[in-house]
């Protein structure tokens, strides 16, 4: 019959193995989110445009990203920058350039369509006073967006962190990858691995709860 | 101040306006009526650019819209417009609202921009909603606190979209006040309004539309008291619009 072991489960295996892991997944999370964010609302313009020199590049960028598995552009991050640069760049710059690159056409979608839920009406009235397209969208129609967005931007968020797991294709140090090599050096891979579940459960379920939370405050009265 | 000459603007292959000409010169208020979608809007919207024409040429204070030399944002920061949905910004204050265009298109500081966009505010009866937002003010408020707006950029001419046809009965006298006063004060104006009180009491002339083309165009008691030596389209949408 099979039993459980659960008597390793203690600080020391938190800070020898879980905590580095952790605050990698972490940080890649909130470099991807901001980085994802910047570019996403550059390539979300540029599709918003109406020039074909900008719109057709990004919309081939988006619908590339958005057509292939994360774990496959991992990899091919992982080889092919170090045979465009001719020099190795470890694991977890690879992996922060390939999650800002990947994330920025998720979030381009989002801000896309935020954008596009700024009556039409405003953009009008922006222009009428004055304004150029720049002052436009940063005075007026972004911080709109941006509004409407926060609650969808969160949950990308919380998916983005548990898609950080993925990493381990090119064997960065990630929170999982920590819940790993502790279940290898205590002989105890099915403990670990429901630990491993249960931690990222609490993170995620707690982030969302916040999001609706937030979701009811942040809206514009109208 | 505004000229136009055989203007027309297509969607597509739908014709919306068909060789629109008329003056609007300086110190006259203007009403432009007409059944929906005869063009009111498509037109006042491309006296400052907003909505492009194909055909035809705009001079507004001698710039031509058309030529792709002309800084259309300048040109339209001299040319105020109130819009039939206020579109107010939401997420500003009524203050912010009025300084936001004053600092960033005219340059001004903010404590210069803050004093004249209240000074406005106040002419409209609204200053004590300054802090508030657009969202806690009724219907009425809002469309004066966008011609506030309008106002603070110190506009050559200004020009209304509908500017009460979005508002609950009881709050379009308040808004006709303010525009009333305006027009008394001198300013010039063109309206696309279907408020034939405010037509008789401050308009000089009536530009009738229908189906994209000016079918009258002549001062207001022409339009008003002689109808029946109007074309038979305008002499139906007076019967229909006056008899209530």
């Amino acid at each position: 019959m099979f039993s459980l072991d659960l008597s390793f489960y203690n600080w020391e295996l938190f800070t020898n193995y879980i905590l580095k892991g952790f605050l990698f997944s972490v940080q890649l999370t909130l470099i991807a989110t901001v980085g994802g964010i910047v570019f996403g609302t550059a390539l979300a313009l540029m599709r918003l445009s109406g020039r074909s020199a900008l719109v057709y590049p990004a919309t081939f960028y988006v619908n590339t990203m958005r057509s292939i598995p994360l774990v496959m552009v991992i990899l091919w991050f992982f080889l092919l920058i170090p045979m465009l640069i001719g020099q190795p760049i470890g694991a977890d710059l690879s992996a922060t350039i390939t999650f800002i690159a990947f994330e920025a056409a998720f979030f381009s979608e989002i801000v896309r369509a935020g954008i596009q839920s700024v009556p039409r009406g405003q953009g009008f009235a922006a222009e009428a006073l004055g304004m150029t397209y720049g002052q436009n969208m940063r005075f007026i129609v972004l911080p709109q967006a941006f509004r409407n967005m926060i609650p969808v931007f969160m949950t990308q968020t919380i998916i983005l962190f548990q898609d950080t797991s993925l990493v381990y294709a090119i064997g960065a140090y990630d929170l999982l990858k920590g819940f790993e090599i502790a279940g290898k050096n205590y002989g105890r891979p099915i403990e670990t691995y429901i630990l491993a579940a249960f931690t990222y459960f609490i993170i995620c379920f707690s982030l969302s709860k916040i999001v609706r939370k937030i979701q009811f405050k942040v809206a514009i009265i109208r | 101040m505004i000229e136009l000459r055989n203007v027309s603007k297509w969607y597509g292959s739908f014709q919306v306006l068909t060789d629109c000409s008329t003056v609007i010169n300086k110190g006259e208020v203007v009403v432009i009526c007409g059944p929906s979608g005869s063009g009111k809007s498509t037109l006042i919207k491309t006296m400052n650019a907003l909505e492009p024409f194909q055909q035809g040429e705009i001079v507004v204070n001698g710039i031509s819209l058309h030529d792709p030399k002309t800084n259309l944002p300048q040109l339209r920061s001299r040319v105020g417009m109130v819009f039939q949905h206020f579109e107010l910004f939401p997420h500003l204050s009524v203050t912010e609202n009025l300084t936001l265009a004053q600092m960033k298109v005219l340059g001004r500081s903010v404590e210069k921009a803050k004093v004249h966009g209240l000074k406005y505010l106040e002419r409209v009866g609204l200053l004590a909603q300054k802090d508030k937002f657009p969202g806690q003010l009724s219907g009425g408020q809002q469309q004066r606190v966008a011609i506030a707006r309008a106002l603070s950029m110190d506009p050559i001419v200004m020009l209304f979209d509908e500017p009460t046809s979005a508002l609950d009965p009881e709050m379009v006298g308040e808004v006709l006040d303010v525009m009333v006063k305006l027009a008394n004060e001198g300013m010039t104006m063109c309206c696309v309004t279907h408020e034939m009180g405010f037509a008789r009491k401050v308009g000089h002339r009536v530009i009738f539309m229908d189906q994209g083309r000016i079918i009258e165009d002549c001062n207001k008691a022409e339009f008003f008291d002689n109808p029946h030596e109007r074309s038979l389209r305008a002499q139906e949408f007076l019967s229909k619009i006056l008899a209530h």
